[in-house]
């Protein structure tokens, strides 16, 4: 029997993508609570293996035989999928992630389009599981989910427009080949296409804490007004689905910064280029993400608007009128 | 305008000041102890239940069986008993019950001591499941600690 070697291809990248988000997932928690620990300066957990790295795996177990409670008057198809409706596109969204030269599950021209689309399930997801949840608490965390969606999406997505005004393409893998070479290559430090691209980064960076929910941005889930936001009702892995689909949503967008701005798989120094300098950065990444959390308390919802409305979006749309005027001047 | 960046950029200047406090806390010895593997040496005032004071000369306690503290305690905690012996001045302890349920650390009978011959100990790690558990009798605890 002939077996197409594309398919067997793309199922091994399937496997393997799976496999890597849901690593990420566990490990993620693991090093979250480790960081958090110092950051506090006391150890995190430690008894569960050595370094406590058997944790996620004894977490895992608890979660998996808990019961599966769907209380009652809850929407039941709702609230059924949208773990997955929150799950499914951030797995989908690696397939196009270049992690270096020659590791990318599909090279899709249109792979920025592609990510952002998914990304922005993401928000349904937690809309409709609130939704379907009928909890008070649930629906006024979807509220502030969306409205801090909209919100945080157009400067990102004008800090990306800027990105492709520069590179003049929307595959991934030419994004990265543009940027090789070193450091000063890269497009954070592109001064000669606009001098304000640090502070791109920047907000693409404060988007991207945002767009995942992430502390200072976690309004969704404000454990102290909310008691767990959209995730009241859920119970068992309904609710660790959710929780791995949020990691696997920050590995994304810590990847995509990588790609965009910090030059993908390239060394800094123009020396081994390869998929350990993309996991290096994007692990500073989310190191750096994790110890926000850390650093700063929860925004008020208003503040969090405010920033967006009235710093990010006119910044974001100056950068945007700068680079232009500079393509066309250059 | 020139406040709107002032202020952005000295909002964003103070974000990463506050980061940099984090990380030197992340990079700095952890502080806390780990209980139960590490503990702490207690304060010297701290009151745990009473037990009874060695005396260096004999080993013995240097309990006179004179039944002030059963008298000072207010919630009727303790029960001395003696008895006398022959050759021996004095009562000899026989019997020293301290009803830890009832007690409430206030210290008179340490205090009503003449010869000093309680005190309170150090011991906070009790637990139990019956009430029994806590009607210690202090004369076989200070003869299991001579041992
Ligand atoms: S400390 Fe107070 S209550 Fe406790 S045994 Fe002594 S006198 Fe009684
Ligand atoms: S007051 Fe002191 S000496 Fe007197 S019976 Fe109590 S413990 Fe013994």
């Amino acid at each position: 029997m002939h077996v197409d070697p594309e398919i067997i291809r793309l199922l091994a990248f399937l496997i393997g993508v799976i496999a890597f988000a849901a690593l990420n997932a566990a490990y993620l928690v693991w090093l979250e609570r480790k960081e958090a620990g110092h950051i506090q300066r006391r150890i995190g957990p430690k008894e569960v293996g050595p370094f406590g790295l058997l944790q996620p795996l004894v977490d895992g177990i608890k979660l998996m035989t808990k019961q599966l409670i769907v209380p009652a008057g809850v929407d039941p198809v709702l609230f059924r999928i949208a773990p997955i409706l929150v799950m499914v596109p951030a797995i989908m969204s690696f397939v196009t992630i270049p992690f270096s030269e020659t590791l990318v599950a599909r090279n899709l021209d249109i792979g920025l389009l592609a990510i952002f689309a998914f990304a922005s399930v993401n928000v349904l997801g937690l809309l409709l599981g609130a939704w379907g949840s009928r909890n008070k608490y649930a629906v006024i965390s979807a509220a502030r989910v969306v409205s801090q969606n909209v919100a945080y999406e157009i400067p990102m997505l004008v800090t990306v427009v800027t990105l492709v005004m520069i590179t003049g393409t929307m595959n991934l893998h030419n994004i990265v080949m543009q940027q090789q070479g070193g450091f000063w290559h890269w497009n954070i430090f592109n001064f000669s296409a606009s001098p304000l691209m640090p502070v791109a980064f920047l907000i693409f960076f404060v988007c991207m804490l945002a767009e995942t929910n992430r502390a200072p941005f976690d309004m969704a889930e404000a454990e102290s007004e909310l008691v767990a936001g959209a995730f009241t009702e859920y119970s068992g892995m309904g609710f660790g689905v959710f929780f791995m689909g949020e990691y696997a949503n920050i590995v994304i967008g810590a990847s995509m910064a990588t790609i965009l701005f910090l030059g993908g798989w390239d060394c800094p120094f123009g020396l081994f280029p390869g998929v350990h300098w993309f996991l290096i950065k994007m692990y500073f990444l989310i190191f750096t993400v994790i110890w926000i959390r850390w650093t700063y308390p929860r925004t008020t919802f208003y503040g969090l608007l405010n920033l967006s409305w009235k710093i990010l979006i006119p910044i974001s749309f100056f950068n945007l009128i700068l680079t232009s005027a500079m393509l066309k001047v250059f | 305008m020139i406040d709107y960046l002032r202020e952005i950029i000295s909002g964003t200047w103070s974000l990463f000041v506050g980061l940099g406090i984090t990380i030197r806390y992340f990079f700095q010895p952890v502080v806390t102890v780990q209980y139960p593997y590490q503990t702490l040496p207690m304060t010297p005032r701290f009151r745990g239940h009473i037990e009874l004071v060695k005396d260096e000369e004999t080993g013995e306690t240097r309990c006179i069986v004179c039944g002030m503290c059963q008298k000072a305690c207010p919630s009727n905690c303790i029960t001395v008993n003696g008895e006398k012996r022959e050759g021996v001045k004095g009562k000899v302890l026989t019997e020293y019950r301290l009803d830890f349920t009832k007690c409430s650390l206030c210290g008179l009978c340490v205090e009503s001591c003449t010869p000093k011959a309680i005190t309170f100990s150090k011991d906070y790690n009790l637990a139990g499941v019956r009430k029994e558990a806590y009607i210690f009798d202090l004369k076989k605890r200070l003869e299991a600690k001579n041992r």
